[in-house]
């Protein structure tokens, strides 16, 4: 215990050394979102900028902050200055804002995003507060607390911000103490079904038997998620600690963190963070002179979305096929190799230290009753301000889409939620308080939190198809229910999609997906018909759209739409016929070109350089076939 | 012909548990999964070729296939669906001459159609190698395979 005050003391020291540098700190975002957008150019274009020019500063890397849409980030702290930051950052536009900043001092307030200033430090005028923009004004942070704000390569960086507090906290308290507190702050699983994380560790805890076994599931695996990637990548270390506490309350002594091989960076960053927490004590045998022994093994995920149901996870532990068993019994009371297991999420293992250290009674101020405390989201599809949010459990909707994320461009159609296994909600629903039971109650799920928003210009018949096709291969085959219903499901949907499909397809539909949820054995097959049972609810009228008049209203299905070049906005530049990889597009220049639908094969090559690279700008565009018709017969 | 696995067998202490990371194992050496590699690791863990293709053919990471010199991973996730994801992936097939899952016949490419790479408010984006290339077009993602060879 002495040994760790210690290490704490170094670490503040360092933190505090790094908050009163005295020379400049420029901090990147290279966590996955901010690399694919191009923040290891913008690395080492800074680089060579500061040894060129012979300028002092320090790089530090750190994770995603946020507002993925505004990456890649880089803030910049000058001795005695906020942190400020800046927003889509290019390496010359990095040149350009290190050149101004740390030659003249000039914070070039018109390409600032906020400054990150506590009161009393002096502020720049003309530059927002980072947390007053609308993103992230109505965010509470608890989570994501230090994402994008320490080093997630550092373990001094963590421990200097209360890291492992909570860890101490707990070897206070002792293990029933522990689960006591869990209780009383009514934490849920992240995961997505929300039960009760103590009733969990409880019969662990109970179970009979020496060896016990806890396991973080970071096998991410709905598409369009991204909220654990994020957390571990920004930081390591919050999860690895809620790792500790939940091990140390059920009494295991070897721990697995299952995480998905797509992640690399991610993996990484785990790898280290465990190597600094040896160095440190904080794991191997007798941690802090507690008595209490604890190693991490890193398992990679090998893709299959399946493996995020328990029961799978621990057979592909186990080297078999990720196939889920029926329960009872519970993975608490016989889980892998047989032995009492308990499975949390990354987010519920991230929340731990902060309701160890801050006390049950401090999370339940956020929320609402039976829905305490915040959850993360991944704001994606259709919207302006795209990125990773945290929001106390009960916001509604609305706010998270529109304060938020800023609404869509064009006009607002739908949002799911819960990924593949969660249901599409209609506008209607915008006022719903986001908790486990009020999007249960509207037919969908709370699920891992990814937040899908779509526009008009969405096919909603298209994405319920695009779920099943996901799901339907995703299978794992176990259950005939899932594995052909589910393949029929896609069957009609596809149809149904091409113009073909019929009238008695919707009762089809409906039955066959209530069949499939009624005789399947895992989460997967019982809400893998959601995305097209919940479209059937709220968008009939867009399944009869496509049976009907075979019009697919938001122009997406193939089948359905066609490409067109208005003669009146060509201006003839001949951009999209040289890259028609059909020659389907023909013309001289300067006169409006003309395109034949017959040997057109709608690869989108000459709308997105119509809309990007020509002067007019909208001269093709992408119509339904039946809207055509209905233009011309008017 | 086990000598080229038994680098990779010395780590692990050969248990049921093991069959995966050693497959990945392999996979990050060699490329892919080879009838060799099955037929070195069955001794090895005890078990049948088949329990191990059966355990292997279950995950979509492996495959069973020379690799291309580049590696090509089409993002299938809902928000790149959405923006055009499987628009993207039609273009590969089209100009690469390939079809997911294959090997482009000169071995430049090969193409794989992923679940979902983690970087969807940056839709659609699309993997050469180790780089994620976000917010791509069906022109720039051409542009951009000229660069490979």
């Amino acid at each position: 215990m002495n040994k760790f005050k210690e290490i704490s003391r170094t670490a503040r020291k360092k933190w505090d050394q790094l908050q009163s540098s005295a020379i400049p700190i420029i901090y990147l975002g290279t966590a996955s979102c901010g690399r694919a957008a191009g923040a290891k150019d913008v690395h080492e274009a800074i680089k060579r900028y500061l040894k060129d020019n012979k300028l002092q500063a320090r790089i530090i890397e750190v994770g995603c902050i946020g507002p993925c849409y505004l990456e890649p980030l880089m803030d910049i702290r000058l001795p005695h200055s906020p942190r400020i930051s800046y927003a889509n950052v290019t390496p010359e536009k990095a040149r350009r804002i290190i050149e101004s900043l740390l030659i003249n001092g000039n914070p070039q307030v018109q390409m600032a995003l906020g400054h990150f200033g506590e009161n009393g430090d002096k502020l720049i005028e003309g530059i927002p507060r980072f947390y007053d923009l609308p993103m992230l004004k109505s965010q509470v942070r608890i989570v994501l607390r230090n994402c994008g704000l320490i080093d997630p390569e550092d373990i001094d960086h963590y421990i200097a911000n209360a890291g492992y507090a909570g860890f101490l906290q707990a070897l206070e308290k002792g293990p029933e103490g522990v689960i006591a507190e869990v209780k009383d702050a009514g934490l849920r699983g992240r995961g997505g079904a929300g039960f009760p994380t103590h009733k969990k560790w409880e019969t662990c805890r109970n179970a009979p038997g020496n060896i016990k076994y806890m396991i973080c599931n970071a096998d991410e695996g709905d598409p369009g998620a991204f909220m654990n990637r994020s957390l571990i990548e920004g930081d390591p270390h919050c999860v690895l600690e809620g790792l500790l506490i939940a091990a140390y309350a059920i009494g295991a002594s070897h721990g697995y963190i299952y995480i998905r091989a797509e992640y690399p960076l991610a993996i990484v960053r785990l790898k280290k963070a465990i190597s600094q927490m040896r160095a440190y004590g904080l794991i191997g045998k007798n941690i802090l002179n507690s008595g209490f022994d604890f190693d991490i093994t890193i398992k990679e995920g090998a893709g299959a979305f399946v493996c995020g149901e328990e029961t799978a996870l621990i057979a592909s532990i186990e080297g078999k096929r990720g196939m889920p068993k029926s329960r009872p019994p519970f993975p608490a009371i016989s889980g892998l190799h047989g032995k009492p297991t308990i499975i949390n999420n990354v987010e519920t293992l991230g929340t731990l230290p902060n309701i160890l250290r801050n006390g049950a009674a401090w999370y339940r101020q956020y929320g609402t009753p039976g829905n305490y405390g915040t959850k993360t989201f991944s704001l994606v599809g259709k919207i302006r301000r795209s990125g990773l949010i945290e929001v106390p459990l009960g916001t509604p909707l609305r706010q998270i889409i529109f304060d938020i994320g800023g609404g869509s461009n064009k006009q607002f159609k739908a949002v799911q939620t819960g990924g593949p296994s969660g249901g599409c909600l209609s506008e209607e629903f915008l006022d719903t308080p986001v908790d486990y039971e009020s999007l249960g109650a509207a037919g969908s799920i709370m699920g891992s939190g990814g937040l899908i928003v779509m526009d008009e210009d969405t096919c909603v018949v298209d994405v319920a198809r695009y779920f099943l096709d996901f799901t339907q291969k995703e299978s794992c085959g176990k259950c005939s229910p899932c594995r052909v219903g589910s393949g029929h499901l896609v069957e009609i949907l596809d149809r149904i999609t091409k113009g073909r499909g019929l009238p008695e397809d919707l009762i089809k539909l409906q039955t066959l997906g209530e069949t499939i949820k009624r005789g399947s054995l895992c989460g997967l097959g019982q809400t893998a018909p959601n995305p097209v049972l919940t479209t059937l609810r709220y968008f009939r009228s867009e399944y009869l759209n496509h049976i009907k008049e075979k019009n697919c209203p938001a122009a997406v299905c193939k089948e359905l739409i066609e490409y067109r070049v208005i003669p009146e906005k060509c201006t003839g530049c001949r951009g999209c016929v040289a890259v028609c990889p059909t020659g389907a597009i023909t013309g001289p220049r300067s006169e409006p070109h003309n395109l034949d639908p017959t040997k057109c094969i709608k690869c989108r090559a000459c709308y997105e350089v119509c809309r990007f690279d020509a002067i007019a700008g909208d001269a093709i565009i992408i119509r339904s076939r039946r809207r055509i018709h209905d233009d011309h017969t008017a | 012909m086990v000598d080229k696995y038994k680098e990779i067998f010395d780590e692990f202490s050969g248990e049921a548990g093991d069959l995966i990371p050693i497959l990945q194992k392999i996979q990050n050496k060699c490329g892919y999964i080879s009838d060799d590699a099955i037929r070195s690791i069955s001794p090895f863990l005890r078990i049948s070729d088949n329990q191990i293709y059966g355990v292997a053919s279950f995950y979509s990471q492996f495959r069973f296939t020379e690799p291309g010199r580049n590696s090509i991973k089409v993002c299938m996730g809902t928000a790149c669906h959405m923006k055009g994801g499987h628009i993207l992936g039609e273009a590969v097939e089209r100009e690469l001459k390939v079809k997911p899952g294959q090997t482009t016949e000169d071995k430049r490419f090969d193409f794989q159609r992923v679940a979902c790479l983690g970087c969807c408010a940056l839709a659609p984006v699309v993997q050469i190698n180790n780089d994620i290339r976000s917010r791509m077009t069906v022109i720039r993602l051409k542009q951009l395979l000229d660069k490979y060879e």
